[in-house]
């Protein structure tokens, strides 16, 4: 055992008797688990909003211009690959401390999910659907938004609650430089040796990620009230 | 020395011009903090938890997906395997080495831990809808042709569901060179040293450089296991049903 290592045994030996949550804890921070609540929130909402704004129009002209799935693809594999808590570091010179230089890496990380799954469901639907609708006279916006976007809807809700789900996972990072919703607790928990802000963190956080794909599921069941939510399957990316 | 972290805003682009500076500097390749030594404990402690996570994940994948039992929980097990942040589970894994294994605390076996347990879920369900999406007519004719459950498994379903399980294993390869950035948060080495050394000494230079080592090493690994994924994957030619390895 190290001296470090020494010191911080020591430190913890008394703590022994530390229970693994403490509640009063809890009720003394209502107030900033709220506020890293809306944080958390925001942060996955301005992540996946911006992602699909960019990851829609790019998989509806890929949809009509094959050519361009394949570069698109390569692009946003890329951004996908390159971890985001390392993309924060590399805007860090760039951007500062902002909320843009966590929310650039969160979106370019969503990308690629949100585009494969935007062109999964364009795609499945089948073409003697579209021939029916163009031949009721559907002009191409028509066709794109009366029958191609809500057949395709099951599968692209599905794409946004993989982003979502993983989005929530992931904004605990921001916490590296004091932006991070619920990572915040995360990191104190681990800096103090604390387990309750830690326990708190991971449950919460994980709780909004069950809560944002519930919402999800609902909204889509909602939207296609023909469809078997259940039936359907995301694209592995 | 880096020019200290901004605040809001910014715009500075020679920040990454520093970061590529320090990245060329001799210096900086040589000793026990040079970048030689930090690939390899980066690539160590990935190699170690992506090993052992497959170990664990494809044989269990295999059985599920070839008994099709508890399809539900392995769903169920990967949806919540999504959502919970890397960070957390370092930090557990930590926290728990600490209170319970304190000589081991401040090397490696936490992080190993972690990131093993963190590249299980992916690998896990690539390899069990793999088996299962093989076409159940085809496992059915082979076992007419009187093949037993061990021999569909290997020549028939395995095969077949080679380009998921890598394509588990490449996302699971990535995650953990990924989350292996964040070991240095709990004194387990690595290139996120770098960025959590960078970042306490306010040192942009050395910040951007870590940064960039992750990111390449993890575009290294996604290329990597691309190529792997080729190579092992069957060839299925043009007559139906008729498989080369």
């Amino acid at each position: 055992m190290n001296d470090f290592a020494a010191a911080m045994w020591g430190s913890l030996a008394q703590q022994d008797t530390e229970p693994l949550i403490r509640w009063i804890w809890i009720s003394d921070h209502v107030d900033e688990i709220v506020s890293r609540g809306l944080q958390h929130v925001y942060l996955t909402v301005v992540t996946v909003v911006i992602g699909f704004l960019i990851a829609f129009p790019a998989a509806v002209y890929a949809s009509r211009h094959r050519w361009a799935v394949s570069p698109i693809t390569s692009i946003s594999g890329v951004l996908y690959t390159i971890p985001a808590f390392a993309f924060i570091f590399l805007l860090l010179p760039i951007t500062g401390l902002s909320l843009t230089t966590v929310v650039i890496p969160l979106i370019a990380y969503s990308l690629l999910i949100l585009f494969r799954n935007t062109l999964a469901g364009l795609d499945s639907v089948e073409a003697e659907v579209k021939e029916a609708a163009v031949g009721m006279g559907l002009s191409k916006r028509q066709l794109l938004w009366r029958v191609e976007v809500p057949l395709a809807m099951p599968v692209i809700i599905a794409g946004l609650r993989i982003a979502t789900v993983s989005s929530i996972a992931l904004i605990t990072i921001a916490a590296l430089i004091g932006r991070g919703g619920f990572g915040q607790f995360i990191l104190d928990g681990l800096n103090t040796f604390f387990w309750t802000p830690l326990i708190v963190g991971v449950v919460l956080s994980v709780a909004l990620a069950f809560a944002a794909d519930l919402l999800l599921l609902g909204l889509q069941r909602l939207a296609t009230p023909w469809a078997q939510a259940s039936g359907v399957r995301a694209v592995a990316t | 020395m880096g020019a200290g972290i901004r605040r809001e805003g910014g715009g500075d682009v020679n920040g990454l011009l520093e970061g590529l500076r320090w990245l060329v500097d001799p210096a900086n390749w040589s000793g026990i903090d040079g970048i030689p030594t930090r690939v390899w404990e980066h690539v160590q402690l990935s190699v170690i938890a992506l090993a052992f996570a497959t170990l664990i994940a494809v044989p269990v994948g295999l059985w599920i997906g070839h008994t099709r039992r508890g399809r539900f929980w392995t769903v169920q097990f990967a949806n919540v395997g999504r959502s919970i942040p890397s960070l957390a589970v370092l930090s557990i894994m930590f926290l728990i080495a600490v209170k319970e294994f304190p000589t081991l605390a401040f090397g490696f076996l936490p992080t190993i831990v972690a990131l093993t347990l963190l590249g299980i879920p992916v690998i896990l369900i690539n390899t069990y809808v793999g088996i299962q999406q093989v076409d159940p007519d085809s496992v059915e004719a082979a076992k007419g042709m009187g093949m037993s459950g061990r021999q569909v498994l290997w020549t028939l379903e395995v095969p077949l569901a080679m380009p998921l399980i890598m394509t588990g294993l490449r996302l699971a390869a990535v995650q953990i060179v990924a989350t292996a950035g964040l070991a240095a948060l709990i004194a387990g080495g690595g290139l996120g040293r770098y960025i959590v050394d960078g970042f306490a000494l306010r040192e942009n230079d050395r910040i951007v450089a870590g940064a960039i080592l992750v990111a390449v090493l993890s575009l290294i690994t996604d290329a990597v296991f691309t190529l792997l994924s080729r190579v092992t994957s069957p060839k299925l030619s043009s007559e139906p049903g008729k498989v080369r390895a």
